[in-house]
């Protein structure tokens, strides 16, 4: 059953459900973020347009840095900014930042312990037709071994837009995961969103999916067709990996015994790996995870690769059963 | 053995080329305009003249190294390598799609010819530096490195990493071709990050530097030539070309860097169901310079 606290769209289940990308969520963020605190400035590495950034640009010229094609040097310059006082957001792919500046974002932003802000855009298979070396699977896993790292991956654009906002009012490094394309609105304004904390979005007694991105729509549209088959499944949204929420999780696991988790990114080293390697000390249970085999991405539709990729709601159901035979086993 | 082009011949596949990136761009949805077309004439120089290469031995040992940085202008290269016998024409329809050999950016992986993966701007040159080395003082051979990469890609800290390295190395058995198309994604290099004097900083770099025009076929051939004397530095062209060549509403234009004709209506630009005809007949015609039969 849906949980009634999570308030999410009577549309749920509706076919004319509003798809919009949550890189757009991150742009209305940017925005408000930049009205509410003067000190927020947003760097861009040549990729203005289609990281969002462009509505904070128009706004607030004199707060937008571009820097070229040059992403190690965009995570200094911000470093430098936030040594300088400023509340600096960088923007580009995934691929790019965190990927190809990471030692710099290791040393001069999380070593040095400043507040700069990561967003990555184009996570994801869903990318599409740019191929594997624009669709960023292995992001997670470089930002959430990172001590003082913060990592959030908003499962749609509202709450993208609401993590912005909390992510530049929080003090601290942070890492802001976005996908490209668009993707169901089912979280409204009453959603609960806060940093850390995860949230039941569907209860359930028999198994609890932990999902995290976009895939939280396809692990809610399983639980609701699992329920018709007898199954009854509990759907956590998992927004922030880092500081993972042990007590909600825990909680639901004890409750289930069974865990599935769900991400759009490798299973080495994802989200999943943090819930499992947390569960594994402290109360272990069968697993079964949804998410990228150890292979990298290629070119195609974003919902055709999902399905290639073995991601969305009929494999997150398999998953289900499967890990229920091991439970009863 | 090699078959010998006339210039004429040369600027007819060129064109065969341009049309058939329109065309693939098309069936894609997705993809680059404005790179590819600028590049064709450089594409056809080198795949119809310049390389010794054989499309039925992609890896043929004594080849020469062609290698791609900026990625996103795949499309010229797909379309080049198809006219020179590397896989069916046909097969350029599969462009972006999945299970295709021609992914959105280059995966050396998966089609035969390709040298390399690229995409993520910044890194060709050193992989051709890498190349080169090995070629100039390892093993000794006699095939050379090319490497082209676009303007956008010059304010990537790497590409001067590499500089330095094939500058001090001498290589000689390399040439840079540097897309001089003066647009990126967010505007004019000028105007998001200036690079001139592009010249005077690869020639601080112990960088042979030759101005070329990317659109004179002969010329470029001619500057291919030139390099090849040159002793104990890498020559780099700035390449001189127009993004979108061939199409007038997408010519100079960095909107289309990223766009496809056909997919969306932009303002001041065609609508979009008009987009594909007016390009192609453009290409067909020269643009209105000549008038062919089918008209
Ligand atoms: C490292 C990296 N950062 C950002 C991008 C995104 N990107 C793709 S093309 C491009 C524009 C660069 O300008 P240029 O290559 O000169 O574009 P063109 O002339 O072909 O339009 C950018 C920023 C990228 N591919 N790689
Ligand atoms: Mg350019």
């Amino acid at each position: 059953m849906i949980n009634p606290k999570a308030y999410l769209t009577e549309k749920l289940f509706q076919d004319d459900i509003e798809k919009v990308p949550t890189r757009n969520g991150y742009g209305e963020g940017l925005v408000q973020a930049g009205e509410e605190n003067t000190q927020v400035v947003v760097l861009c590495a040549d990729l203005t347009e289609s990281t969002r950034s462009e509505a904070f640009q128009k706004k607030f010229p004199e707060r937008f840095i571009e820097v070229g094609v040059a992403e190690q040097n965009m995570a200094s310059l911000a470093a430098g900014m936030a040594l300088a006082g400023k509340i600096p957001f960088i923007s580009s792919y995934a691929t790019f930042s965190p990927g190809r500046n990471n030692e710099q974002i290791r040393t001069t932003i999380a070593i040095n312990n400043v507040n700069v802000k990561i967003a990555g855009a184009h996570a994801g298979v869903s990318v599409g037709p740019d191929g594997a070396t624009h669709q960023a699977l292995e992001d997670i896993a470089l930002m959430r071994v990172m001590p003082r790292m913060n990592v959030i991956y908003p499962c749609d654009a509202l709450e993208a837009k609401k993590a912005t906002l909390a992510a530049a009012r929080m003090k601290g490094p942070v890492y802001l995961r976005f996908a490209r394309a668009g993707t169901p609105q089912f979280t409204t304004e009453k959603t609960p969103f806060q940093i850390g904390k995860a949230e039941v979005f569907h209860e359930g007694k028999d198994v609890t999916i932990v999902a995290c991105g976009p895939l939280v729509y396809e692990a809610l549209l399983a639980a609701q067709q699992l329920e018709g088959e007898g199954i009854s499944v509990e759907v956590i949204n998992n927004h922030t990996i880092k500081p993972l929420d042990q007590n909600t999780i825990l909680e639901s696991v004890q409750k289930t015994k069974a865990l599935v988790t769900v991400e759009e990114h490798q299973i080495a080293g994802g989200m999943g790996s943090a819930v499992v390697e947390m569960l594994a000390q402290r109360f272990p249970v069968p697993v079964e995870m949804v998410g990228i085999k150890d292979r990298f991405g290629e070119s195609g539709e974003p919902s055709e690769l999902w399905d290639a990729f073995e991601l969305s709601c009929p494999h997150i159901m398999q998953a289900v059963q499967k890990v229920i035979k091991r439970k009863i086993a | 053995m090699k078959k010998e082009y006339s210039t004429k011949d040369l600027e007819k596949k060129a064109n065969e080329i341009r049309q058939d990136i329109i065309r693939m761009l098309v069936k894609a949805g997705s993809g680059h305009s404005a790179g590819p077309l600028g590049m064709a004439d450089v594409f056809t120089a080198l795949y119809f003249n310049v390389l010794k290469h054989d499309s039925k031995r992609p890896d043929w040992e004594e080849r020469d190294r062609l290698i791609l940085s900026n990625g996103h202008i795949c499309p010229v290269r797909y379309a080049a390598m198809a006219h020179a016998g590397y896989f069916p024409i046909q097969e350029l329809d599969t462009f972006r799609k999945f299970g295709s050999r021609l992914q959105g950016h280059p995966e050396r992986e998966r089609l035969p010819g390709l040298e390399t993966t690229s995409g993520p701007l910044g890194s060709g040159l050193s992989q051709a530096s890498g190349i080169a080395y090995v070629g100039k003082h390892i093993d000794k051979t006699t095939w050379r490195v090319y490497c082209v990469m676009s303007d956008g890609e010059q304010e990537a800290g790497q590409t001067w990493e590499a500089a330095m390295f094939a500058g001090k190395n001498r290589l000689d058995n390399l040439c840079a071709i540097i897309d001089r198309n003066n647009i990126q994604i967010d505007g004019f290099t000028e105007d998001v990050m200036p690079l001139e004097s592009l010249k005077a900083k690869y020639e601080a770099f112990n960088w042979h530097v030759l101005e070329v025009d990317g659109h004179n076929i002969e010329g470029i051939v001619d500057a291919c030539n030139q390099a090849k004397a040159i002793h104990q530095k890498p020559t780099v062209f700035i390449c001189h070309t127009i993004p979108g060549k061939g199409v007038s509403f997408m010519e100079n234009d960095f909107k289309w860097h990223g766009a496809p004709p056909g997919v969306s209506n932009m303002p001041g630009e065609p609508a979009k169901e008009d987009q594909v005809g007016i390009a192609l007949k453009e290409l067909r015609t020269l643009q209105g310079k000549i008038i062919s039969e089918h008209e």
